[in-house]
This record gives C-alpha cells, sequence and structure tokens, in this order.
C-alpha cells in the first residue's frame, strides 16, 4: 500500500467516525418531547420555561467556544446584550417586526464578534479573560450613559438605564401575536430558533471545522504544526458563538416585551458560564441540564428564601467550589462515568481531560 | 497659567493616591499568576473582606486606624494561607478553566457570606485626625490623606522592590517566576514559596482594601467583583509577574482613569478600557512582560 493511498484510508475513516458521531440518537429527540409537554402540563410556568430555552440558546453559545475551543469568557453578555439592545431598540423605535430584528440583532453582535475577537483572541490566559470582561463592561457602562439622549433640544428616553423600556412587537410574520399573559406563542418562537440554533451547532461540532477547535483546545502547537490556521479559526467560531448569543438576547427581550441593563450585568456572564460547567462543557446537551437546574433552582430558592440575604449566592459559590473539587465534568460527566458505554462518543470530553 | 498647574497638580496627586491603591492591590495578584500560572479571581474578595475588617475594627471596637490595617493584613495573610493549602494547592495543575470556576465560586462566596454577617449598607469610616484636612504645598493644598497614601504606597514600594532585589527569598521568587523547573531543579521549595507570596500577597490586598474605603466612596461586598476587572487589567497590561510593570501599569491607568474621569465625568471611566485595548493590542503580553 503506497503513502497515499494508506492517507486517503485514514481520511475515510475519519470521516466515517465523524458521520456516525453526526448521526441522530434515539435519545436526543428526548429533550424536545419535554419541551413540548412542559408547555402544556404547566401553562402558568411559561414565562419561566421560556427564559430557560433562551438560556439553553446563550449557554449553548459559550459552550461552542468555551468546551470545544477552550476560549474561556467571562464577557460572553456583551453579545447577547448587543442582541437583546437591537431588537429593543428598533422596536422602541418604530420597527417592530420580530424576524428582521433577530437578523439585525445577529448582525450586530456578529460585528462586535469580529471587531473584538480579532484583539481578544491574539491573547490568552488571564488577559483574554480579562478583556472579556471588560468588553462587557464597558457596554454596561454605554447602556446605563445613554439612558436618555439629546435631541435638539428634547431629552429622549433610549437605552432607559436601569429602569429599562417597555416596548411590543409586531405578530411573528403577520400571524402571531405574542401573547404576554399565557406566553404561548412567545415560548413557541423560543422553541422553535432554540432548536435552529441546536442544529446550526450541532452541525458545526462535528463538522472536520468542530474538530480542528477541539484540537486547538487540546494542544493549539500541535495545530500551529500541522499547518491548521489557528486564529483564523478561532476568530470564526467566535463570531457564530457571538451571532448565536445575540439572536439568544434579542428572543430573551422580545418575549418579555422589556429590556433592563441587567442583559449586561456580570452576574448574567457568570451564571451563563457556570450552567455549562454544571451540565458539562464540551457536550451540547450539557447546556440543556446546566440551564434547565439552574434556572429552576434560582427561581425556587428565591422564591422560597427570597434574595436578601443572597442564599442564593452562597449555594451557587459553594456548589461550584465542590463541583470542581469533586466533580470536574459537571453533572453529565457523574451520569457518564456511571454508564461508561456512551462516554467515547461524546465529542472530546471536557477540556484538558481526555485522556 | 495657574489654573493649569492647579488642575495638573490635582490630577497627579490624586491620580497618583489611586495608582498606589491600584499597585497595592494588584501586586499580589501579579506575582501568583507569574509564579504558578494561576488565575485568581478571588483577589479581590481578599481586599473587600480586609476592608471590612478594616472599618469593624475601626467603628464599633475603636482600634486605632493604622493598627487595623495590621490586623487586617495578617488575619487576611492567614486566610491566604489556609485557602492556598485547603483549595488553590489541588488545581495548580488543572486547566485554567477550573481555576476560574473556583475562585468564581469563592467571590460568590465570600460576597454572600460578608452580605450575611455586615449587611448590604455601603460601609465607612472616621478616618484619624491627624489624616484629616488638607497639607499647603505652597501653591496648592492637598488632602492629607492622598498624601498619606502616595507615601504609604511609595514605602511598600520601595520595601518590595528591596525584599525582591536584595533579599535571598527575593531571589528565589524571582527565580522561580523565571522558570519553575530550574528553581526546583537548585533545591528552591517552591511550593513553600508560593505559600508565601501567597499570604503576602492576600495581606497587601486586605491592606489596599482598607485603605481604599474612602477613595473608592464606601465599601459595600459587591466590591470584590465590580473592582476586579480594573485589578486584572493593571495585571494584564503591567505583564504577569513583573512587579515593576505592575508599577508602571497602575500609575499609568491611575493617572489616566483619574483624568478621564475628571475632564469627563459622563464617559470618562472609558478611557482605562481605551487604553488597555490599545496597549494589548500593541503587545498581547503586556508592557513589561515576556513575549
Amino acid at each position: 500500500m503506497t503513502g497515499e493511498q494508506r492517507d486517503t484510508n485514514l481520511n475515510s475513516a475519519a470521516a466515517l467516525d465523524l458521520l456516525r458521531a453526526h448521526r441522530f440518537q434515539w435519545y436526543e429527540i428526548l429533550p424536545w418531547v419535554i419541551a413540548i409537554a412542559v408547555f402544556f402540563a404547566f401553562p402558568g410556568y411559561r414565562l419561566l420555561a421560556t427564559q430557560i430555552l433562551v438560556m439553553i440558546m446563550f449557554a449553548l453559545s459559550l459552550d461552542l467556544i468555551v468546551g470545544y475551543a477552550g476560549i474561556v469568557s467571562l464577557g460572553h453578555t456583551a453579545f447577547f446584550g448587543t442582541g437583546a439592545y437591537t431588537a429593543a431598540l428598533l422596536a422602541n423605535n418604530g420597527w417592530g417586526e420580530p424576524l428582521s430584528a433577530l437578523l439585525a440583532a445577529a448582525v450586530m453582535a456578529a460585528i462586535l464578534g469580529v471587531v473584538s475577537g480579532w484583539i481578544i483572541l491574539r491573547t490568552h490566559g488571564l488577559t483574554l479573560l480579562m478583556l472579556t470582561m471588560a468588553l462587557s463592561i464597558m457596554l454596561y457602562e454605554l447602556a446605563k450613559d445613554l439612558d436618555v439622549i439629546k435631541i435638539g433640544d428634547e431629552e429622549v428616553t433610549f437605552t432607559g438605564g436601569f429602569d429599562g423600556i417597555n416596548f411590543s412587537n409586531d405578530a411573528i410574520l403577520g400571524l402571531f401575536e405574542f401573547d404576554a399573559v399565557w406566553y404561548s406563542i412567545n415560548y413557541w418562537y423560543a422553541l422553535v430558533f432554540l432548536f435552529a440554533a441546536f442544529l446550526v451547532i450541532r452541525t458545526i461540532v462535528h463538522a472536520p471545522f468542530g474538530r480542528a477547535l477541539i484540537g486547538i483546545r487540546e494542544n493549539v502547537d500541535r495545530m500551529h504544526a500541522i499547518g491548521s490556521p489557528v486564529f483564523r479559526r478561532k476568530l470564526v467560531v467566535y463570531v457564530i458563538s457571538a451571532a448565536i448569543a445575540g439572536v439568544a438576547g434579542a428572543i430573551f427581550v422580545q418575549v418579555q416585551g422589556n429590556i433592563t441593563i441587567g442583559v449586561y450585568e456580570f452576574e448574567l456572564a457568570g451564571n451563563v458560564l457556570i450552567m455549562i460547567i454544571l451540565g458539562g462543557t464540551g457536550r451540547l446537551y450539557g447546556a440543556f441540564i446546566g440551564a434547565t437546574v439552574f434556572t429552576i433552582l434560582e427561581n425556587f430558592t428565591e422564591h422560597v428564601l427570597g434574595t436578601d440575604p443572597p442564599y442564593w449566592e452562597l449555594t451557587v459559590g459553594l456548589t461550584l467550589v465542590l463541583t470542581v473539587l469533586f466533580a470536574p465534568r459537571g453533572l453529565l460527566g457523574i451520569f457518564e462515568s456511571v454508564l461508561p458505554s456512551r462516554s467515547s462518543n461524546a465529542p472530546g470530553g471536557a477540556p484538558g481531560r481526555a485522556a | 497659567m495657574e489654573y493649569a498647574v492647579n488642575t495638573a497638580t490635582t490630577i497627579l496627586v490624586f491620580g497618583i493616591a489611586y495608582a498606589m491603591l491600584l499597585f497595592i492591590i494588584s501586586v499580589g495578584l501579579s506575582i501568583t499568576m507569574g509564579l504558578m500560572g494561576f488565575v485568581n479571581l478571588a483577589h479581590g474578595s481578599f481586599a473587600m473582606v480586609g476592608g471590612y475588617l478594616t472599618v469593624k475594627l475601626v467603628v464599633p471596637v475603636g482600634v486605632p486606624y493604622l493598627a487595623a490595617l495590621l490586623i487586617a493584613f495578617i488575619a487576611v495573610a492567614l486566610i491566604g494561607v489556609i485557602m492556598e493549602l485547603v483549595l488553590y494547592r489541588r488545581l495548580y495543575n488543572r486547566p485554567e478553566l477550573d481555576q476560574v470556576l473556583l475562585t468564581i465560586g469563592i467571590v460568590f462566596a465570600s460576597v454572600a457570606l460578608v452580605t450575611f454577617v455586615w449587611g448590604n449598607n455601603p460601609q465607612n469610616i472616621q478616618l484619624p485626625a491627624w489624616l484629616r484636612g488638607d497639607v499647603d504645598l505652597g501653591f496648592k493644598s492637598i488632602p492629607i490623606f492622598r498624601a498619606f497614601m502616595i507615601g504609604a504606597g511609595a514605602v511598600i514600594v520601595a520595601g518590595l522592590f528591596y525584599g525582591l532585589e536584595r533579599t535571598r527569598i527575593g531571589a528565589q521568587i524571582r527565580a522561580a517566576v523565571d522558570n519553575r523547573r530550574m528553581a526546583e531543579s537548585c533545591g528552591i521549595n517552591t511550593g513553600r514559596l508560593f505559600t508565601l507570596t501567597f499570604a503576602l500577597g492576600s495581606g497587601m490586598a486586605a491592606i489596599g482594601g482598607g485603605l481604599g474605603i474612602q477613595i473608592l466612596g464606601g465599601l459595600k461586598p459587591v466590591f470584590a467583583f465590580e473592582y476586579l476587572v480594573i485589578f486584572l487589567i493593571v495585571v494584564a497590561v503591567g505583564g504577569l509577574g513583573n512587579i515593576r510593570g505592575t508599577f508602571f501599569a497602575a500609575l499609568l491607568l491611575g493617572i489616566i482613569d483619574f483624568a478621564g474621569k475628571y475632564f469627563l465625568p459622563e464617559g470618562g471611566s472609558f478611557f482605562i478600557y481605551l487604553v488597555t485595548f490599545v496597549v494589548l493590542l500593541w503587545r498581547p503580553q503586556g508592557l513589561f512582560g515576556k513575549a
């Protein structure tokens, strides 16, 4: 067998492997069945359920860069918030059509992703982490400073700052009105876009591009050595992730009909990172489990015990410390170690811990 | 002319006082990063706890301000040793993400705990009489406390440089920052060295917290979050593990931040971020960092 033939065989074996991993498994329908069942079973909790769907989407976008490419960001709210403000400001200033607003949100977040990523991704470690935080804090300050703007002599509310703004959207496709009481259309709207985003992300991580990202995460020197365009790949995935986070942010405010500068808050960026850690990074469904468990527990705790004193923050803090020390692969990791048969199929495992 | 001199003096004095504060708090973080490559986001929590200890010693107990700072230094250094031995040590060889999560967890928990114990209201202290009022420079009078901060900062900077450049321990720390494996091969106990520097860095952060209560306009538990990014900026712009770099970065950023807020009260806080992005675009490893 000549070297060239062996290469082709190897390549096709690798391609088959990717195809096999990409094939849907029976259990992958479960989250969607549950999501549909929740709509009918708990009509009183649809707002919470819609928020969970949005958080899953946001967490998925973050998992794409943290779990797959190994870019640790504590400022992903920069994109979530930018998408949210794009949609909200369009709606509040006369452009109430929701789908085009989503597109605009994705574009704005992607542009921010290109510009910031071009600088941020040249650095690594603490510097990179700090720059992601700095970006979201800058935008937070900007949104705070632009609460009212002057047009001529008149002061007009713009972002509304801490108080935020309320706005309304047109019906989706002119047919489906957002429902501010029962959140019915709102729920389906979020679910459909979550599904679409999930398909995009699932395709990316099982494509050769996704494998290259895992390679960058695991051993960046080797990826340089085999001639992989590391910086470009990181930038591309960063921009894709930014766009998806922007869409999540836009949906988050569209379904509620209001926005505050909370969408840029550091705590939200921390929370969404915690969600994917809780579920397990680099494994897609980690985002589903983490976002759901986190949001439900947060709501439950704050309802029962209140927000002052902050029992929830204390619980989160201690849980994080314990998770890092004793369950570094998250909740899904615990299940996988109990059921070891499937774990080899997970695309890459948790960062730095792949055997 | 007189106006220009006045303005320049104000900006320099207030800016340098702020810079000293940034340096005192950030330098521990920088050494920790340089020595073990450990991303310690809980550093702001040490400063916050130090500030609270100072307030609670001065206000209800009546301990003199300087003694309270010293006690806060010792107490937080001890907390640092315990944390290092029990938690941080286990994660030196783990991925950066784990270190980020552990320390973020510590931040959340410490903010919540401090809120439990001391509540959410901003804390302030009455400075002792000899630190109140103004000192006359001839052409302009400046607040004594700012002058005191600059003096205290200068003493600490001089002490640190002397300790690092002229003592045996300092030489060992420099060696370990430079090349940890090589230092270990020479028989330097880097583990113990790290515990020591960690304690020192945490204690310095506590002093910074105690000194900063006034300048930062009252102390709240969320201090641990709010100023974290500024400390990280100082460390990154200066270059990880580089004390001289941290000092000049603190000076540059402290003065720019104060000047920005002075001339442009609305939007002036952007300057520090702008400078950060530009510096790191030009030198991603920081001003004095190794490439």
